[in-house]
């Protein structure tokens, strides 16, 4: 029988030194002083000032270009970056994982914003297909339409359209809030996991289709609801959220949150109690 | 020949008709199929002087990503999801933790923050070693 430990020719992976690392013995609670010194960085990120502001026009850049002009921005200093002609460029804005402030003079392609984690953003114009795709924390704010997959598979942060989106939106969605000052496209939070999808205007068929956790709140018409979604009162905490995010998104002044519907998942389509005690899954 | 009792089978309302409903349950119309709330609200008035100071260094205008961040458990112990790590991290023993889930959440985002932005988080070696650019 063949012994892991006596094979002796190294595969591509192990050649290049990727498997050379020993993780085994390492708890995560080795790591965890709860006395650690106070810093709002992650490692080898930038320390920016937000007063330090630059343009940018990427008319002649490709994405990858732009991105690395960003990161450069960043790490000399600059915490407001405005960018000129996007002009629906696809990918724009990517992977940026520090606090910042990134205005767009005109709309994004597919993509945009994707991965962020924590940078505050303005489109002051349309963005397409999935917009902030996995966005871990931040505050995106688009100021015309959004296509559909916005926010797929949002982990955190606030993620706000001023005009209306397309189908599918928050798919998959596992934290954070997803603002919309207009109507959602169908399949809204389809196999959303956690979080929450507010929605001023009204929302297409399958609302909430196969989800999992999570809530969504609607202020006009429901197309119809998807599987295993349920209706639910609205409690006092949700008003006080809903009228506190609505300020934050700068949307629906002297909207009546109380009006709204909520909608939540009705648990069928998943055994719980076999998800107790360990609850990994549940994790964001 | 001796008669077999019959086992009373006790029956329990609530979650997959298992589980007994508890108050919170009751008034969210909802089950919480976690041993904690996933889906409740920050309380604002318990932010703790770090988040708020960490609210303003990011510029932000609330919670932002650590609304969904609350105290669970691991192996019956109390822990916080660190998303980053892919792993439950474990309070330390000497934090005494209260009662109340609001209070308890606070705590267990601002643990977060100082795990995830300290030189001694497990990524910081991955990044050190395979970072690209």
């Amino acid at each position: 029988m063949a012994n892991l430990k006596t094979v002796t020719k190294k595969t591509k992976a192990q050649s290049m030194g990727m498997h050379t690392e020993v993780l085994t013995g390492k708890t995560q609670q080795k790591f965890f002083n709860p006395d650690e010194a106070e810093n709002f960085f992650y490692w080898g990120t930038h320390e920016v000032d937000f007063n330090k502001r630059t343009e940018l026009d990427v008319k002649d850049m490709d994405c990858k270009i732009a991105n690395n002009k960003i990161d450069r921005l960043m790490s000399e200093g600059y915490g407001t970056i405005v960018i000129k002609n996007p002009q629906g460029k696809h990918s724009l804005g990517v992977g940026i994982l520090n606090k910042l402030n990134l205005i767009f003079e005109g709309s994004l392609g597919y993509f945009g914003v994707g991965s962020i984690d924590g940078p505050i953003v303005r489109v002051n114009g349309r963005v397409g297909w999935s917009c902030a795709e996995n966005m871990m924390a931040g505050k995106v704010v688009i100021e015309k339409n959004a296509g559909s997959c916005f926010g797929a598979a949002l982990r955190g942060g606030d993620l706000i359209c001023k005009g209306s989106v397309g189908a599918r939106t928050g798919i998959d969605q596992k934290g954070g809030s997803i603002i919309v000052g207009g109507d959602a496209g169908a399949f809204t939070g389809f196999m959303m996991q956690r979080g929450r999808i507010v929605i001023l205007g009204d929302v297409g068929i399958n609302l909430g289709d196969s989800m999992y956790d999570g809530t969504i709140y609607v202020g006009g018409k429901i197309g119809s609801f998807g599987s295993d979604a349920i209706e639910s009162k609205m409690t006092s905490d949700d008003i006080s959220w809903l009228e506190r995010k609505l300020k934050v998104a700068e949307i629906g002044n002297n909207f009546d949150v109380s009006k709204m519907t909520k909608i939540v998942a009705g648990k069928k389509l998943w055994n719980y109690d076999a998800l107790e005690p360990t609850e990994k899954k549940g994790a964001i | 020949m001796v008669k077999k009792k019959k086992k009373k089978v006790k029956e329990i309302k609530g979650q997959l008709g298992k589980k007994k409903e508890t108050a919170r349950e009751k008034m969210i119309g909802q089950t919480i199929g976690y041993r904690y709330d996933v889906n409740l609200l920050p309380d604002y008035k318990k932010l703790t002087p770090f988040l708020k100071k960490y609210i303003e260094h990011m510029g932000w205008d609330d919670l932002n990503w650590l609304e969904d961040v609350h105290m669970g458990y691991e192996e019956n112990k109390p822990a916080v999801f660190d998303r980053n790590a892919n792993g439950w991290v474990t309070i330390p023993k000497k934090i005494k933790l209260p009662a109340s889930q609001q209070d308890r959440d606070m705590i267990a985002r601002e643990l977060l923050v100082k795990f995830q932005m300290s030189p001694n988080h497990p990524l910081v070696d991955l990044k050190k070693a395979y970072l690209k650019f």
